[in-house]
This record gives structure tokens, C-alpha cells and sequence, in this order.
């Protein structure tokens, strides 16, 4: 561990609350990840990683090169612009898959779109006949 | 002192993305379809970029920036040509 003791006490108590915070709220969205009930609420956990916990690890690495001695923390803003822009491409485009999936299996199995409106799609307990979220697969008809 | 509290920080920051890293993997593992595993590939890619920028933290090293970077890109660019040919059965058409 080579951390320089050179590092002012106010800028390194930021960094260390900066990284911290971004490495738990990447925690609890992958917590988020495994814990939830369908794909469409899965998808969305995630970018809390990918929003703030990179954002404020981004934070955390500009001070202390800052005060290593760069100008400014080209690096930083380097990958955290590219993280901007393509979290959100990769979202839709994943999104837009899996619902046109969905339907189209769906639409073999003779039932609801899983963006109708609610009262097509029925309770979401499987009570008059419409599956939950994720849709069981008992037979292993859809097994990929 | 403010060093030790930043050093162990950045421990802490480096367990809990290494937790995020087995749960992920574990949806990888699970996940009842393919887009489930897509989307945990995805944030597998991003975790471990984090991981790399707190290892550069800790070591003080310049290097772990650019792997950082690279990681971050190719991730992007694997999933979604993964999203792609789940929509399409191709990735270019």
C-alpha cells in the first residue's frame, strides 16, 4: 500500500467518504440485482452503480491525483463521460430486447403484452388465470 | 492518521465491490433467462472497472486507469452486441 501520507487530512477524508459511498451504493444495486422479482425491475438496479458509485469513485480518484500533481484529472473525466453516455445506450437497447422477447412469446401463448394496461393484464398473482412477472416456466418449454 | 482512515476506506470500498462482483455473478449463474445474464455481464464489467480505479487509488499507480478505461469500453460494446442478437439473432445486419 503506497499511499502517499502527503495527502491533506481534509481531501483525504473526502476521498475515503467519496469511494465508500460509491462502492455501497454499487453493493446495493447489485443487492438490488439478485433480490428483485422480473427482469424490467432488475434492469433498473444496476445503474445505481453505474450513475453514482462510478460517479463519486470518479470523485474520490480526481482529488487524490489532484493533490498528486496534476493539472487537472483528465483520466477521470475521461471515463466518466464514456460511462455516461453508453449506461444509458446499453439500457434501452437491453429493454427494447427483452420486451420484444417477451411479447413475442407472449403473443405464441396467447396472452396479454407485458406493457398492457392494467386491467388486461390482470392481478399479479396468477388469480384469474394471467402468470406474475416472471413467468414461471414449469415445462421448460422457454429454457435458453 | 488521515491516511490510515483513506487506506481504510479503500479496503472497504474494495470488499463491497468484491461482494457486488459474486452477486452479480450469482444472477450470471441464475438468471432464469438470457437477458438476465446480459444484464448481470453488464454489471459485472462496470464493477470491475470500479474495482480497478480503487486498486489505482491504493496503489498509487497510473496503470490501472487505462485498463479501467478499456475494461469500460469493450463492456459497452459486449453487451450490446449481446442485446442486439437477442433481438434480432444477428449482431449486424
Amino acid at each position: 500500500m503506497i499511499d502517499p501520507a502527503a495527502v491533506p487530512a481534509p481531501i483525504a477524508i473526502a476521498a475515503a467518504g467519496f469511494a465508500l459511498l460509491g462502492a455501497v451504493l454499487t453493493l446495493l444495486g447489485t443487492i438490488g440485482l439478485v433480490r428483485l422479482g422480473s427482469f424490467f425491475d432488475r434492469l433498473h438496479a444496476p445503474t445505481l452503480g453505474a450513475s453514482w458509485g462510478t460517479g463519486a469513485i470518479l470523485v474520490a480518484s480526481a482529488l487524490l491525483s489532484v493533490t498528486d500533481g496534476e493539472v487537472a484529472p483528465l483520466r477521470e473525466i475521461v471515463i466518466g463521460a464514456f460511462i455516461l453516455m453508453t449506461s444509458a445506450a446499453t439500457m434501452v437497447t437491453l429493454a427494447g430486447a427483452a420486451l420484444h422477447r417477451e411479447r413475442r412469446e407472449r403473443a405464441a401463448a396467447g396472452e396479454p403484452p407485458p406493457d398492457a394496461p392494467a386491467g388486461e393484464r390482470g392481478t399479479g398473482n396468477g388469480a384469474d388465470g394471467v402468470p406474475p412477472t416472471d413467468r414461471p416456466d414449469p415445462a421448460g418449454a422457454r429454457a435458453d | 492518521m488521515s491516511a490510515t482512515i483513506l487506506i481504510i476506506a479503500l479496503t472497504m470500498a474494495q470488499i463491497c465491490l468484491g461482494l457486488a462482483l459474486c452477486l452479480a455473478c450469482w444472477r450470471l449463474v441464475r438468471g432464469p433467462r438470457a437477458q438476465d445474464r446480459v444484464l448481470a455481464l453488464d454489471t459485472i464489467y462496470i464493477t470491475a472497472m470500479l474495482m480497478l480505479l480503487v486498486s489505482g487509488m491504493m496503489r498509487n499507480s497510473p496503470y490501472m486507469f487505462d485498463a479501467a478505461l478499456i475494461i469500460g469500453m469493450l463492456g459497452f460494446v459486449g453487451s450490446v452486441a449481446l442485446a442486439r442478437f437477442l433481438l434480432r439473432g444477428e449482431v449486424i445486419e
